[in-house]
C-alpha cells in the first residue's frame, strides 16, 4: 500500500503570501505537493515548541517552517527563534527515538519563489523516503 | 536562583511506563525563570511523553497544572484539585519540590522531570552560571563578592592553583579563573592586599559533610 504522508507547514506570512493567491491555486499549478496542510503565522518567531510537537501529535508525518532569510527577518529574529526552536525539537525526537529529519526549517525569501514549492517537493519526497512517522499508532 | 534542566527523555518515559493518568505539574519558582520547569517547559514534556508513550503504542491521560512554588506547605496543598485524577506526579520543579510532595502526600507517587544542578543566575539570555555553592560560611565579603567556592574549579581558598592561563581555568578554557578576577577586581577597588591574608583551614561542616542542614529562626516560628 503505497504510503500518503501528512506534512505541517509552519509559514511565516511574508514568506507564504503570494502562495495564498487565488485560493492557492497558483501554487498547485507549480507543483506544491498536495500532503502539505499549511499554517499561516504573522512570524514564525511566534511558533512555539509546543505547537510543533502537537503537529506531531495530531498526526503530522513530517513538519517544516518557513520563515524570511536569517539577515532580512521582518521581525529581526523571528525566523532565527524558530530555526533554535526546531533544532530543539528535532534533539527532542532524536531523544524519543524518532528520525530528526522528520522536522527542518526553511529560510527563504519574499513572495512565491520557486524555492518555496522546492522546499516543499524536497519535505515530500524525504518523508516518504522516511515512511509513516513512529508516533502513529 | 535554583537552576535545573530536564532529564533525558528515556529516563523519564521509563518512571512513567505504568502509568495511564499522570499530573505533569509546573513550579512557578525558580525553574520558571530559569525555563526548566515552568508552565511552557510543563507542557513540552507532557506532548513529549505522550509522544513517547505514543511510540510504545500507549496512551496516556496527561493533566498539566502548576503551583506558586512546590517548596512551602501552603502550596503543596493546592495539588489536592487533583486528588484521585491521576497515578503518579511528574513534578517539574527542582529536588526541593519533588521532597516536599514526597514528605507532605504518603500516598502520592511523585517522579521528578528535571535534575537540579547549581545556585545561579543568567549570564544572558539562555545562559546561566553557577555562582554560589551554598556552603554555608560565604567568604565573599574577601574575595571581592566573587565566589571560590563555586566558581573556581579545585574550590581553592589562597588564590590561583598556577594552571590557569590568560586568566581561563587549566580545567575548562571556558571558564575564567575566579581568583584572577578576584585579583583584578580586589585592584580596581583599591584592596589587592586583601589577598595578602591566609585563609585558615576552613570548616566544611556547614556545606552539608555533617547531613542535612537547617536553618531555625525562633522569631518567625510559631
Amino acid at each position: 500500500m503505497s504510503f500518503e504522508p501528512k506534512i505541517t507547514l509552519f509559514s511565516c506570512h511574508y514568506a507564504s503570501q503570494q502562495s495564498c493567491a487565488e485560493h492557492g491555486k497558483e501554487l498547485q499549478e507549480l507543483g506544491f505537493p498536495a500532503t502539505i496542510t499549511m499554517v499561516r503565522v504573522p512570524c514564525t518567531g511566534k511558533v512555539q515548541v509546543t505547537a510543533l510537537l502537537k503537529a506531531f501529535e495530531d498526526g503530522a508525518d513530517g513538519v517544516y517552517v518557513v520563515g524570511c532569510p536569517t539577515d532580512s527577518c521582518h521581525n529581526v529574529k523571528g525566523s532565527i527563534r524558530a530555526a533554535k526552536r526546531v533544532v530543539a525539537v528535532k534533539k527532542a525526537l532524536e531523544e524519543l527515538g524518532v528520525e530528526g529529519g522528520r522536522i527542518e526549517m526553511y529560510h527563504l525569501p519574499r513572495g512565491l519563489h520557486p524555492e518555496f514549492v522546492a522546499a516543499g517537493v524536497a519535505m515530500d519526497k524525504k518523508i516518504r523516503a522516511l515512511g509513516p512517522s513512529a508516533f502513529q499508532i | 536562583m535554583i537552576v535545573a534542566e530536564r532529564k533525558p527523555m528515556a529516563e523519564i518515559l521509563e518512571m512513567v511506563k505504568d502509568c495511564s493518568r499522570i499530573l505533569v505539574l509546573a513550579c512557578r519558582g525558580c525553574v520558571t525563570v530559569c525555563s526548566a520547569g515552568g508552565e511552557r517547559e510543563a507542557a513540552i514534556l507532557a506532548s513529549l511523553i505522550r509522544l513517547g508513550m505514543k511510540k510504545h503504542g500507549k496512551t496516556i491521560q496527561i493533566i498539566e497544572g502548576s503551583l506558586v512554588r512546590q517548596c512551602d506547605k501552603e502550596y503543596i496543598d493546592a495539588i489536592d484539585e487533583w486528588n484521585g485524577q491521576y497515578d503518579a506526579i511528574v513534578s517539574t520543579a527542582c529536588g526541593v519540590g519533588v521532597n516536599f510532595i514526597a514528605n507532605l502526600r504518603k500516598d502520592t507517587l511523585v517522579f521528578p522531570a528535571l535534575n537540579t544542578t547549581f545556585f545561579g543566575g543568567s549570564a544572558e539570555q539562555g545562559v546561566w552560571m553557577e555562582q554560589c555553592a551554598g556552603c554555608g560560611d560565604c567568604v565573599l565579603h574577601l574575595t571581592g563578592g566573587l565566589c571560590p567556592v563555586a566558581r573556581c574549579a579545585k574550590s581553592l581558598m589562597n588564590g590561583p592553583c598556577g594552571g590557569s592561563v590568560d586568566g581561563r581555568c587549566e580545567i575548562n578554557k571556558d571558564t575564567e579563573c575566579i581568583w584572577q578576577s578576584i585579583h583584578d577586581r580586589l585592584s580596581g577597588l583599591g584592596r589587592r592586599a586583601q589577598m595578602d591574608a591566609i585563609a585558615p583551614i576552613r570548616d566544611w561542616s556547614s556545606s552539608g559533610h555533617g547531613g542535612p542542614r537547617k536553618t531555625v529562626r525562633n522569631e518567625l516560628t510559631i
